[in-house]
């Protein structure tokens, strides 16, 4: 238990996601089976703990604690799990620490009234560290800043596999996964958990560079790029899933292999099929034409979906690909001959909630350079770019697919505030929040759009910082306030993939994935630009 | 003298009390029955507590005052520009190394255990254990013997001497920076190691600790040559003048080097590999900290058992090392010290006295003034 609480302690303020991933792995490397697959499960949210919830948790403190006192102090730190774990009275030379198994395989097997007396008794041997990643882990919900996917991947660089294969059957496995870490060790073969619909490596693409464009090592001579050699279709802005019904069962995986069909059974309901495939998942406009991804956030990120937002954001996937045909693994095949039996499979699909990406004609590279640039929907974010005869690989082969964005939108705003970054940042102004202009009573004001903290280059940064520093207005504990008004100021040219109503934001907007492009030190910051040119956007794309 | 203050140093010479004077016999009955309320002969102000048949104040805030008595060095209790200052040789010190000599107009210097008469008050100070020269300020009148902590801790400094709880005190006034069920400070040592372990996992990375200028860093410094690290320990430029007398007063912090150069060279980055930093916290935010290589951030202060606290701050190495009494040490000092009365102040005042109240003892907050607590 004290390894496991010391990882969550560590985890919890390490600020680098290498730093993360250098703890999990050695973590996996020093704790003995079964700790550490338990301790795995915590971590990716796969172990759940019956009859261990925050109300038992609160019981736990009636006649240990006056309520008021534990009140003032929950007021103060505002969390259970580590106001308990602080609160606790010591018991002197009780040091017994229990190994994690013990705790997870006893709390399993024990029933809802013994629960309490087992909790207090390890919480009376535990110190305060060691309480607190107890009652994590018994209440769940870690919030430790580790996703499933960064301790899949510690995984992988523990065993020195390719995390896609540890994708593929996790969803077979259960905590503590000791076959799991015996093929990680090389101590036995990978396991091949026999579980229907399991989830599939995808295949991912390169950004295309053209030859013409710029001098980059993974540029692609234009005269590859031929409709001969490839297959066009539109590149949608929803998220990559893959639908897989297999014998009955039917699961919706992110390309990671998350499991979000509980977010859409309005799909799940549709998939009356036998076999796998992969595709975009959006909302459908009333209208029938696709919804921005916002509509699709709505829907994003949720355990349960109330039948008000399923009636409002009805989700569909567009299929571009067909992995399992029936219950042939089509994998292998090209792309060719995939795309014949996805043309045929979505035809058997009698609900309108699966439709088939269509091929964009090729004629010459330059004519698909116009139709990247200028798409026939908003909802379109570029082109993707598929050999005809590749097989479906997992991972990122080279050569084989290419993804080729339409340029992001740009806008010059003004710098605002400044926060200081963590880390190997944690000296540095390093998180810009930007504005542009807006009347208000007859005057010129600056209204925040966004906040970018990547774009830059060190040198950059450092010039950055020293403008903050000599710049400064106001503080707000770590964000400090520049001057900014049409007299004096930095001019960012921002750069964004997409931008969206949002009520939450003073602006009433807000940016998909912005950065600094780059650092206008020639232009006066009366001349950057104007609320007016993001709303123009907005309405062209119809909201 | 030299020779002389080292003999008080507790981890020197431990157990050595200072000597306490006799209370009147009259003072515990006077008292019961009432002959002087104790808010006449302390009452709490927005300057701090001020003694009216006195005519002074203790640890005055917002402006000069007439006549101040001293509990330490820290700069939210004693300022500069008062008249008459009264405190512990070593606090003045402090004061003037801090605020230069002329700091106030005239100064009087009170060993521990000796008594001083302030217009018929009776006025002494006990050590304190919270920094070099901290002293508990024990004000007696008519048989009633109020005692105000200042700041306080329980736990061993090898800095300055022991706490030493006051017998026979009617009213107790104790701080209450950390008066919530949820602090308790784990023992120093364990925190050291904990530092000095990092220091063996990440050698390629500086160790940046932020403790505040006057007595933690000290302390952490003294901390650290007891757990036997002596490599040079780099200091930032604000530390220099308190380091230099606390050395000058016997407490060796080993070599200490200033991490000031203007050296901004690839070579002179490399030296901070693996060394340890102290700076006041707010230094690492500034320009001078980004010559450190890789750093991992850490803070020496009790807020630091808060998880989300230390989060924010970006902290990546919390030391949970305070010069404060945590909860266990306030409530097990009140039942030790066994007032008639305790008057709560300096931070969760609601907590302690819900506490007393719970305990069926009398307590009242005295909601004065708020102290800087952010040193912890």
């Amino acid at each position: 238990m004290q390894a496991f609480a010391e990882l969550l302690d560590r985890l919890v303020l390490t600020p680098s996601r290498n730093g993360k991933l250098r703890l999990m792995a050695a973590y996996f490397a020093a704790a003995p089976d079964p700790d550490r697959g338990y301790a795995l499960g915590a971590i990716t949210g796969d172990l759940d703990i019956p009859n261990a919830k925050p109300a038992m948790i609160r019981s736990l403190m009636d006649g240990r604690m006056d309520a008021e006192l534990l009140a003032l102090s929950y007021d103060y730190v505002g969390d259970l799990a580590e106001t308990v774990s602080l609160v606790w009275p010591d018991t002197r030379g009780a040091n017994r620490t229990p190994p994690l198994s013990d705790i997870v395989e006893t709390l399993n097997e024990a029933t809802r009234a013994e629960t309490p007396r087992l909790v207090a008794g390890w919480l009376d041997g535990l110190d305060a560290t060691g309480r607190w990643a107890f009652l994590k882990l018994l209440t769940g919900g870690l919030r430790i800043g580790v996703s499933a996917r960064l301790a899949k991947l510690a995984l992988a660089e523990f065993g020195n596999k390719d995390v896609t294969e540890i994708e593929e059957i996790w969803h077979g496995l259960a905590p503590p996964y000791e076959s799991l870490f015996a093929w990680l060790e090389d101590r036995a073969e990978r396991p091949s958990p026999d579980i229907a619909a399991p989830f599939r490596p995808v295949m991912l693409a390169h950004p295309l560079v053209p030859k013409a464009d710029r001098d980059n090592p993974d540029a692609v001579d234009p005269a590859h790029i031929t409709a001969e050699a490839f297959a066009a279709e539109w590149k949608y802005d929803g998220i990559r899933v893959q639908a897989s019904a297999e014998r009955g069962t039917r699961r919706i995986y992110t390309r990671t292999g998350d499991d979000i069909s509980h977010a859409f059974p309005d799909v799940v309901a549709a998939m009356d099929f036998e076999g796998t495939l992969d595709g975009e998942l959006l909302v459908r406009n009333p209208d029938g034409t696709v919804a921005p991804f916002n509509a699709l956030q709505q829907r994003l990120n949720r355990k349960t979906v109330s039948k008000k937002q399923m009636e409002t954001h009805p989700a569909f996937i567009r299929a571009y690909d067909l992995l399992v045909d029936g219950r042939r693994d089509v994998r292998g095949l090209t792309f060719r001959e995939r795309r014949e039996r996805l043309e045929n499979f979505i035809l058997t699909i009698e609900s309108d909630r699966f439709d088939l990406s269509p091929l964009v004609p090729i004629t010459t590279l330059a004519k698909l350079d116009d139709a990247r640039l200028d798409p026939p929907a908003p909802e379109i974010e570029g082109v993707m770019l598929k050999r005809w005869d590749s097989a479906y690989l997992a991972g990122r082969p080279k050569g084989l697919w290419y993804k080729w964005k339409r340029d992001p939108y740009l806008v010059d705003a003004v710098l605002m505030y400044a926060q200081r970054g963590h880390g190997k940042r944690s000296s540095f102004y390093s998180d810009f929040t930007f504005g542009v202009w807006r009347e208000k009573d007859d005057a010129d004001e600056l209204t925040p759009v966004g906040k970018a903290y990547f774009g830059f280059t060190d040198e950059e940064l450092k010039q950055l910082d020293a403008f903050v520093r000599a710049n400064t207005i106001d503080r707000f504990g770590p964000v400090r306030s520049v001057t900014a008004n049409k007299e004096k100021g930095i001019v960012l040219e921002v750069a964004f993939e997409g931008l969206q109503r949002s009520p939450r934001h003073k602006s009433g907007l807000a940016m998909r994935f912005p950065r600094i492009n780059r650092i206008r030190w020639d232009k006066p910051t009366a001349e950057a630009d104007r609320i007016e040119t993001l709303e123009a956007l907005l309405a062209e794309h119809g909201q | 003298m030299r020779g002389m203050r080292l003999n008080r140093l507790p981890h020197l010479s431990p157990k050595r009390k200072a000597r306490q004077p006799a209370p009147s016999p009259l003072c515990a009955i006077a008292y019961i029955q009432g002959m002087l309320r104790p808010d006449l002969l302390l009452q709490p102000t927005p300057r701090g507590l001020y003694c009216p048949p006195g005519d002074f104040y203790l640890d005055p805030v917002r402006g000069a005052v007439e006549r101040a008595v001293i509990s330490h060095g820290h700069s939210d209790h004693a300022r500069g520009g008062h008249g008459k200052v009264l405190s512990h040789p070593d606090t003045l010190a402090i004061m003037a190394c801090r605020y230069g000599a002329n700091f106030a107009k005239s100064t009087q210097a009170l060993e521990y255990g000796e008594t001083i008469e302030i217009n018929g008050v009776t006025v002494w100070l006990a050590p304190a254990g919270h920094i070099l020269g901290s002293a508990q300020i024990i004000v007696e009148h008519k048989g009633l013997r109020m005692t105000f902590t200042g700041d306080y801790k329980r736990r061993f400094d090898p800095t300055c001497a022991s706490f030493e709880p006051v017998e026979n005190t009617h009213v107790f006034i104790s701080e209450a920076t950390f008066a919530l069920p949820v602090f308790r400070h784990p023992d120093t040592g364990h925190e050291i190691n904990r530092l000095l372990q990092s220091v063996k996992d990440f050698p390629e990375r500086a160790h940046c600790i932020g403790a505040y200028s006057l007595g933690k860093a000290q302390r952490v410094i003294r901390h650290l040559r007891l757990a036997g690290y002596d490599e040079p320990i780099f200091i930032h430029g604000s530390l220099e003048k308190l380091c230099a007398h606390y050395q000058s007063v016997g407490i060796d912090l080993g070599t200490l080097v200033l991490a000031t150069s203007d050296d901004t060279s690839k070579a002179a980055r490399e030296a901070f590999r693996g060394k340890i930093i102290i700076a006041p916290p707010g230094a690492f935010e500034g320009k001078w900290a980004q010559r450190f290589p890789d750093p991992i951030l850490g803070f020496a202060s009790g807020w630091m058992s808060i998880k989300q606290r230390a989060k924010q701050r970006g902290v990546e190495l919390p030391l949970v090392i305070s010069d404060h009494a945590d909860w266990d040490e306030l409530t097990e000092t009140v039942r030790e010290v066994n007032p008639e009365e305790l008057w709560v102040t300096y931070g969760r005042e609601d907590a302690l006295v819900r506490w007393a109240e719970l305990e069926g003892r009398r307590a009242r907050p005295l909601r004065m003034v708020a102290y800087d607590d952010e040193a912890g």
